[in-house]
């Protein structure tokens, strides 16, 4: 089954001095239910408009969204969406932060902090339950949000650039606890596709971040007009280690054949600018 | 430490002030008739305390400086919301807004005095035209100015619109409304203490109205001492309470 499904789509903004700039041209693109796929690109490539776009949060100037094989008309309800900067709400404690999506959708506060201490401790935060977000890291402000996120189990998890303010270390550690959360191992031979495991639709511009924990790498071009210029199947075993990853021979074999794509659109959008 | 040296540094200035002044009238430097003494300001202060015509007076700018307070924050973050949500009426309205606020409000005082009566209104009303504007511009821009991020975020967690306005817009709003709370209670004293003064048989600008009238400047020096006094000790408790209401935001990561 497919989770997302892009057909077509393309995306221009009005900019401020009236003129049209085309962000994302004729973008395609199928994300399989239970599949954990990556979307690189050099900066300012239009990245974060196809992540948004699927999410529901801009509508597309031209194609279709279709979510679980239902064209996408608003917001998409079957997702959730991790930003890059921070998303949490200052003025809410880390408790009610992670507990906010259950609250929207009426569960009792007493159930709803409930299991947010829940999450809060599978994130290692429950010491930092009543703390406001200010009071945290980068690092655990993030688990804050990637719980808040989780807890409200929807089956597509959109994530644009979730750790890229992080240190390398914090990051990695991160990157760990993500795949953890997703569920990182090799499917049953019997299993029905993405039955226990969510579908990840993650943006970075960091192609080993994106090969570490992705299945696909689907690599955007510079912009403006960008569009996909390959897919790449990443056929590293799972559960992975990422502190060890790295250094792998075939994951070094694989960064080399799609840093040969992705180069071409760094150089580019490199001489543009 | 630091809080305690500037305390002391505070203290010293006044003492500087008001013992410099004392000296200079007693060595003749100064006229007292036009300057009074602190001595005869602290005496006159210790009169009214005991006979009690300070608590009385003091009492009736109070009660008129909450109510406009009260009324024009009301009002003001009313229709900031209501603007920040409706850029149409916003810009329709802008110039008027820009217009009203331009008033000088002493000119508004005699009309007020005639409408509402010699009575606590007209003052109210004086201090809700000052407040009204301060509370307003601020719910406005705090409205306006919520994190798109966060809005994003909270709606992409299902939120209705009107979930949307509880949980973001209001408190992103109230950072700001509270910010202004400091000024927002300053005018409404300005506004209750100037309705008084140009007409009113209460309050402490009745107070010192009535002595400018007999030429009594320790009577409008005690005035004036009473009123700063009084706005000094407000302010600490308004700086409390604020600091307690936005204590997610001044907390320092660890």
């Amino acid at each position: 089954m497919i989770a997302l499904d892009l057909e077509h789509v393309s995306r221009s903004f009005t900019t401020p001095d009236g003129t049209s700039y085309q962000a994302v041209t004729d973008v395609s693109l199928q994300i399989p239910t239970g599949a954990f796929v990556a979307l690189v690109g050099p900066s300012g490539c239009g990245k974060s408009t196809v992540l948004n776009i699927a999410a529901g949060l801009l509508s597309p100037t031209t194609g279709v969204v279709r979510t679980e094989g239902q064209p996408l008309d608003g917001l998409n309800r079957r997702a959730t969406y991790m930003f890059q900067q921070d998303a949490l709400l200052p003025w809410k404690s880390v408790r009610d932060n992670v507990a906010l999506g259950l609250t929207l959708a009426g569960v009792s506060r007493g159930d709803a902090h409930h299991r947010a201490d829940d999450w809060l401790s599978r994130v290692g935060l429950s010491a930092f339950a009543a703390h406001f977000p200010a009071q945290l890291s980068g690092g655990m402000r993030k688990r804050v949000a990637m719980a808040q996120n989780w807890i409200i189990d929807r089956p597509i998890v959109l994530m644009d650039e979730p750790f890229s303010a992080l240190d390398v270390h914090t990051r990695q550690l991160m990157e760990t606890e993500l795949l953890a959360l997703w569920g990182d191992r090799n499917a049953a031979p019997d299993e029905p596709a993405g039955t226990l495991r969510k579908t990840v639709f993650f943006v970075t511009h960091d192609l080993e971040e994106a090969i570490a924990l992705a299945d696909e790498v689907i690599v955007l071009s510079s912009g403006p007009a960008s569009r996909v210029v390959a897919h790449h199947a990443v056929t590293l075993p799972r559960p992975r280690d990422l502190m060890e990853l790295r250094t792998a021979p075939v994951f070094i074999d694989l960064y080399r054949s799609v840093w040969a794509v992705l180069r071409e659109e760094v150089a580019r959008s490199q001489r543009r600018a | 430490m630091r809080n305690a040296r500037v305390l002391a540094a505070q203290t010293a200035l006044a003492v500087a002030i008001f013992a410099s002044w004392q000296v200079l009238v007693t060595v003749k430097l100064i006229d007292p008739f036009f300057f009074s003494r602190p001595s005869d300001i602290a005496r006159r202060i210790a009169t009214w305390a005991v006979n009690g015509s300070l608590w009385w007076h003091l009492l009736v700018t109070l009660e008129e400086s909450l109510l406009g307070l009260v009324i024009g924050a009301a009002i003001g973050i009313a229709m900031g919301f209501g603007l920040a949500r409706s850029p149409f009426a916003a810009a329709v309205l802008d110039p008027y807004i820009k217009m009203l606020n331009a008033v000088p409000r002493v000119v508004l005082a005699p009309l007020f005095l005639l409408w509402f009566g010699l009575g606590i209104w007209s003052k109210v009303a004086l201090a809700v035209t000052l407040v009204f504007f301060v509370m307003f511009f601020n719910t406005y821009q705090g409205v306006r100015d919520a994190d798109r991020v966060i809005i994003d975020n909270v709606r992409m967690l299902g939120a209705s619109e009107r979930q949307l306005v509880r949980h973001v817009l209001i408190p992103s709003a109230l950072t700001w409304i509270f910010s202004s709370l400091q000024t927002s209670l300053g005018f409404a004293m300005v506004g209750a203490v100037v309705g008084e003064y140009l007409g009113a048989a209460r309050g402490l600008g009745y107070v010192i109205s009535q002595a400018e009238g007999t030429f009594d400047t320790t009577g409008v020096f005690a005035g004036m001492t009473v009123l700063s006094t009084v706005v000094v000790i407000v302010s600490a408790g308004v700086t409390r309470l604020e600091k307690w209401l936005l204590r997610w935001k001044a907390e320092t990561a660890k």
